[in-house]
């Protein structure tokens, strides 16, 4: 069973502009699953509405509708409630920079959310529970790691301990919003490789965040592609990044660096981008296709390509095999 | 193995940088760049790696005399070399000549350059600012019709020259950008981290565009990134830094085939493939060395799996290789690599390509 749902989630904010107001719809009808000891990626560009989903995953922003269901119940809206979910799912940041306090020391990072969400511990339990979430994250020697403040660390070393604080409360769904874009390419996979593992270990549903296809792929089981507040492609990871369907995932894909891949710096062909109108019904990507028709002022339901992948794209609407 | 790139024959340098230091003056200096040799092409694309804090941007900084204290040069010298067969010592320069000589013979793009344009001036405006500040003698129609052919040449629509850059998206705002350091025709572009804020469709866009427009007009190019995929994708030749030196040099295909330095090998190992099987992916822990302190040992020793005794009790000088099959292709700065420093032969799982680090855990020390 999944452990964790997300059902039609909209988010629309109201902008207030010059000639009136509109509505600009940042996360459109977003529904996947999370289980269990499995990571999910969700890929997509700035502006595809990614971290407004991350935000209202973490609440810390308001779905405009849609639901959220752990374990199968809906989730209420209340400040206990929303403790209990803090306590199952918890949320890594893209800039460790920026997410620890400065003036507080590693061990006051992690002793805090111990205390809310564990009830009393002695300070010796605390203390010992500490020590064993830094070395869960492999931050060691624990007992010389409690005492430093964020700028002794490296972003690395402040990402794992960014890490260590959302184990904290025991989540079973972690969300990683971009967390390694900000990093030094030297340490990324060896978070990646760390969530990874964490994963495994402890039965974690993640969900994976990025821009990236490269770890997309290797980092994760299934693969989303969102576009404009949509999901335009969903499958298993290789079957996403290796067999692209949707022509804006096989944008992505010819953009993407391969080195020692196939020719070098060629840019895929796009036309002219006419501007979509608010509100409109139709395929998000269409003013960017180029395989663009009649029928994608429709919007496209999911269809099936083959083995559990699914795309938003009309010129998928005959097929059930394979088709490209 | 011959993994020259074809282009050697007719390579001749148009900047050379010798032995160049660069120290912020703290309480206790901060020496990030210590004692850089590197040669830039003619018409060549040099990829400049490495982490942050290796030195690489205050490096592209000092080359430009763009160094605002604390930081300052306290050594070597920077030579340009004019088509016409003369040098230019870019560090004798000053006043007038300094100002004719920048932006017109070395152009820089900015780290974040999307954010650098003016947001209360027209494009037009401040593209026909540095006509009029370096030729004032252009009259304003010539100045019009240079900045329209610029933008064209960029991929921007001419009518965008009376937009703000609030009007224009990220990647159109760095293209004015690349457009504004081409104005003066330079021989030399340096672009610090061009691409790095921008979405991967309109980073591959500009690459290729950098690409075009240094096949059409000639200038060489310093590309500044920590991103491996991108520089492997479009250098000629690669040097990587560390702790505020170059640790390796050599043509783009021979680095990213038999890379020789291990901290060269450890960066080509931290990125996945695309399309190719995740073997043995894991970054390289620990951090860089304190730059303030003097090394007399080699930088990377205390992350690297070959380290000797030799590692941490010399630096090791950045020398031609002298029996590998990179042959005269590029230098590394390795003990491992002479076998009289290192007192025995180069490990075979480091001529393999291997990096296996010393640890998985992050040491705080």
């Amino acid at each position: 069973m999944s452990t964790f749902e997300v059902r039609d989630l909209v988010k629309e904010f109201r902008l207030h502009e010059r000639g009136g107001r509109r509505r600009l719809r940042a996360v459109d009808g977003v529904s996947f699953d999370l289980s269990a000891g499995s990571t999910v990626a969700l890929v997509g560009e700035s502006g595809s509405g990614k971290s407004t989903l991350a935000r209202m995953l973490a609440r810390l922003l308001p779905p405009s509708s849609g639901e959220v269901r752990v374990d199968g119940r809906a989730v209420g809206t209340g400040r206990r409630a929303t403790r209990g979910y803090r306590g199952d799912v918890q949320m890594v940041f893209q800039d460790p920079f920026a997410s620890l306090n400065p003036f507080h020391t590693v061990g006051h990072h992690l002793s805090r959310p111990l205390r809310l969400h564990s009830g009393r511990l002695s300070s010796s339990e605390l203390n010992e529970r500490v020590e064993r979430l830094l070395e869960r994250v492999a931050l060691v020697p624990p007992e010389r790691v409690i005492g430093k403040q964020p700028h002794e660390l490296s972003g690395g070393q402040r990402q794992r301990v960014a890490i260590a604080r959302a184990l904290a409360p025991g989540p079973r769904v972690l969300l990683a919003d971009e967390p390694v874009s900000m990093l030094d390419v030297s340490v990324r996979l060896d978070i990646l490789n760390l969530m990874d593992r964490l994963k495994a270990e402890e039965d974690l549903a993640v969900l994976y965040i990025t821009h990236d296809l490269a770890t997309a792929r290797h980092f994760s089981e299934r693969v989303l592609v969102m576009y404009r507040g949509q999901v335009v492609e969903r499958g298993d990871s290789d079957e996403v990044i290796l067999r692209p369907r949707h022509p804006y995932t096989r944008l992505l894909r010819s953009a993407a660096p391969d080195p020692g891949g196939s020719d070098p710096l060629t840019v895929p062909a796009e036309p002219a981008s006419t501007e979509v109108p608010d509100g409109d019904q139709g395929c998000p990507f269409r003013a960017r296709c180029p395989h663009a028709m009649p029928v994608c002022s429709r919007r496209p339901p999911e269809f099936p390509v083959g083995g559990g992948h699914l795309t938003s794209c009309w010129l998928y609407e005959s097929s059930t095999e394979e088709n490209t | 193995m011959n993994t020259q790139p074809t282009f050697s024959e007719r390579w001749s340098p148009v900047l050379t940088v010798r032995g160049l230091s660069v120290d912020y003056e703290a309480e206790r200096p901060v020496h990030a760049v210590r004692g850089v040799d590197l040669a830039v092409g003619r018409g060549e694309i040099l990829g400049l790696a490495g982490e942050s804090g290796c030195g690489k941007s205050t490096l592209a900084y000092a080359v430009n005399r763009l160094l605002r204290p604390p930081a300052h040069v306290v050594g070597g010298e920077v030579v340009f070399y004019h088509a016409d067969g003369t040098e230019t010592d870019v560090f004798a320069l000053d006043g007038e000549q300094l100002r004719r000589f920048r932006w017109n013979r070395l152009a820089m793009v900015f780290q974040g350059a999307m954010n650098a344009l003016n947001p209360v001036l027209t494009v037009r405006a401040q593209l026909e600012d540095v006509i009029r500040a370096h030729e004032p003698a252009t009259d304003r129609r010539e100045r019009g019709r240079r900045c329209a052919e610029l933008l064209e040449l960029v991929g921007v629509d001419p009518r965008r020259l009376d937009s703000y850059p609030h009007e224009l998206s990220g990647g159109m705002r760095q293209r004015v950008m690349i457009a504004m350091a081409l104005i003066l025709r330079p021989d030399v572009l340096f672009m610090d981290e061009p691409t790095t804020a921008l979405d991967v469709v309109v980073q591959r866009e500009i690459l290729a565009e950098i690409a075009r427009l240094r096949a059409e007009l000639g200038f060489a190019v310093v590309f500044i990134t920590h991103d491996m995929s991108l520089l492997l994708e479009i250098s000629d030749r690669i040097a990587i830094m560390y702790a505020g030196r170059v640790v390796e040099e050599g043509g783009t295909e021979r680095v990213r085939r038999t890379p020789l330095h291990p901290y060269t090998l450890g960066l080509l190992r931290s990125f996945p493939s695309l399309t190719g099987e995740p073997t043995g992916l894991h970054g390289i822990p620990g951090r860089t060395p304190d730059l303030a302190e003097e090394l007399d040992r080699c930088a990377f020793a205390e992350r690297c799996p070959y380290r000797r005794e030799v590692c941490d009790g010399e630096q090791p000088p950045l020398v031609a290789h002298p029996d590998s099959p990179a042959g005269a292709d590029g230098r590394v700065a390795c003990h491992a690599h002479d076998p009289s420093r290192y007192g025995t032969a180069p490990p075979e799982s480091l001529l393999r390509g291997e990096f296996r680090p010393i640890e998985e855990s992050e040491v705080i020390r």
